[in-house]
């Protein structure tokens, strides 16, 4: 199913995903998911929010670059081959790159939650319906 | 259309040698009349006689803004103070200003000069021209207002300010013609907007904009925010105030009014004259002052000249767009490097207004250039290979721009502190 993500520019200095989480607990925004990716210079934070306009707001207001992004998410079972079998395979053989993907336990004992980015996530979402 | 056919398309060769004689015509009334400057051409071993042609001017001393500073505020005056009509004066910004006393002649030749510059930018006497500049001591309000009335134009002198009431009178009125500094223009644009006045069906078609300098980025915005063409021009208090030189409609340079101020380009380091297109310190001389003549005064704006012939027929020498100034210039490994060249790298590839700082710095017997750009919601991408790109592509164009090769760094916005005023671009910490 798709979800609205948002990305937050950050510096790799100390204090600044401090910052971010302050804005947004705030505001009692909560996050469902969470990612953090760094390059030598800098990072991108992803995350999927319980309020994705107000998320928007309040992170500008606190001066963020912020992004705002469609991303799949999807449930697989948590066992040997989960993700290859229900997403991998399937998306490589329709000839869909993934661009980056994070993952977490899902409340469900057995589930796991998959968050994908893709270009096209339209047919992502028919190809993994399938 | 050409104001003055006679001067403003004079075959060069003949403008050269009325140049000459006037340059020789400047150079004996000085050194006769004024002090300072009978001292350094002695200094220099050099009498009247010695300019015989005009490879000569290159043996004169520069005049610099601390020699007005040291003879204020009559000691450049080279006729008697009963000659003298009006003085005008620079801001001042930097200490005490620089006194430009006229004598009837030069408002005189003022005149003519502002004539020309706003029939150059395409005004006509049919035109209705409210003039937004200043009106004081500055030298912008009564440089146009002269220039427009001489013209045979009608004026309006609102003056700045009062925008509201500005852009009443300007559709009361049926205004074809504003000018004032670029920057103004756009408040009047966004006031309009504001006041839910349309300007774009207003009679408005022209602006002659100077005073400050003036991108081809924020041309481009006043043009698309105003229905009119936007020229620009360029002068200073040292020489007359506008009236310097001008844009014709075809863009390609400002025409220096040649007859009555010479121009040079140096190296801003060694003094040296450089060749007609390549980019350098601006020297002018006038030729034709009498309350004020001045020999070689180094402007410290940046720009290159070019001699050819232009589209409108104009034989006069053009200056491009001011790119930067020297007291802004950072030598960084031996190499000129001026903000505004980082500036237009940074709008070229982002496509905004950046905010951004310039660190320079040396480590190891080193010169390092940082620049810090802040990633603006418009240019920050998700994709972190995306954004890495960007930084790849600011350095390679930068390098190619700059001719040495800076540390990109990007930084979250704000993060630079936001000023009222100029702000400051360029942090140096070497210790030199």
């Amino acid at each position: 199913m798709k979800v609205k993500q948002i990305s937050i520019f950050i510096e790799n200095q100390p204090g600044r995903l401090v910052a971010i989480l302050e804005a947004l607990k705030a505001k009692n925004i909560s996050m469902l998911a969470l990612f953090v990716s760094d390059t030598t210079d800098f990072g991108i934070v992803r995350m999927i929010l319980s309020d994705t306009a107000l998320g928007i707001k309040t992170l500008r207001e606190a001066n963020f670059a912020v992004k705002e992004s469609v991303v799949l998410k999807q449930e697989i079972p948590d066992v040997p081959g989960g993700l290859l079998e229900t997403i991998a395979r399937p998306l490589t053989e329709a000839g869909i790159n993934l661009e980056y993907f994070y993952a977490f336990l899902d409340t469900t004992p057995g589930k796991a939650t998959i968050i994908i980015k893709v270009a096209d996530p339209d047919k992502a979402e028919e190809v993994l319906s399938r | 259309m050409i104001w003055n056919t006679k001067y403003e398309t004079m075959p060069r060769k003949e403008l050269e040698e009325l140049q000459l004689e006037r340059l020789k015509y400047q150079v004996a009334r000085v050194y006769e009349k004024v002090p300072f400057y009978r001292q350094a051409f002695m200094e220099r071993g050099i009498t009247p006689s010695s300019i015989r042609s005009l490879a000569d001017l290159a043996r004169l001393p520069f005049t610099v803004k601390q020699d007005f500073r040291d003879n204020y505020p009559f000691g450049l005056l080279a006729v008697p103070m009963e000659q003298v009509v009006r003085l005008h004066a620079s801001s001042g910004t930097t200490g005490k200003p620089v006194i430009a006393p006229y004598t009837a002649g030069d408002i005189n030749m003022w005149a003519e000069v502002m004539a020309r510059t706003l029939s150059c930018a395409g005004m006509t006497k049919n035109d209705i021209m409210q003039n937004a500049y200043g009106y004081g001591l500055f030298t912008g309000g009564l440089g146009f207002h002269y220039g427009g009335e001489r013209l045979g134009a009608t004026v309006i002198p609102t003056a700045a300010g009062n925008t509201k009431r500005q852009i009443m009178l300007m559709e009361d009125l049926g205004t074809t013609v504003i000018t004032c500094t670029p920057s103004y223009s756009l408040t009047i644009a966004e006031t309009a907007l504001e006041m839910g006045v349309d300007l774009k069906t207003s009679k408005l078609r022209l602006g002659v904009l100077g005073a400050e300098p003036c991108s081809e980025q924020m041309r481009q915005e006043i043009e698309n925010k105003l229905p009119i063409q936007a020229i620009d021009i360029y002068g200073l208090t040292e020489m007359v105030g506008p009236g310097v030189s001008v844009e014709c409609p075809h863009k390609l340079g400002m025409h220096i009014f040649e007859d009555n101020f010479l121009a040079e380009i140096i190296d801003p380091l060694t003094g040296e004259q450089l060749p007609y297109g390549e980019k350098g310190e601006l020297v002018l001389t006038t030729l034709t002052k009498e309350a004020l003549p001045i020999i070689r005064f180094r402007t410290k704006d940046i720009t290159s000249l070019n001699p050819e012939p232009c589209k409108c027929g104009r034989t006069l020498v053009r200056m491009s767009k001011i790119t930067g100034r020297t007291d802004d210039m950072l030598i960084i490994r031996g190499v000129n490097v001026f903000p505004s060249q980082i500036e237009s790298v940074l709008l070229e590839v982002e496509g905004v207004e950046p905010h951004y700082i310039i660190v320079v710095d040396r480590k190891r017997h080193m010169d390092t250039l940082e620049i810090q750009v802040e990633v603006s919601d418009e240019v920050f991408s998700d994709e972190a290979r995306k954004m890495e790109e960007l930084e790849k592509r600011l350095m390679e164009e930068m390098e190619s721009t700059l001719g040495i090769s800076p540390v990109i760094k990007l930084i979250e916005p704000k993060s630079i502190p936001r000023t009222v005023g100029k702000a400051k671009r360029v942090y140096d910490r070497r210790e030199l």
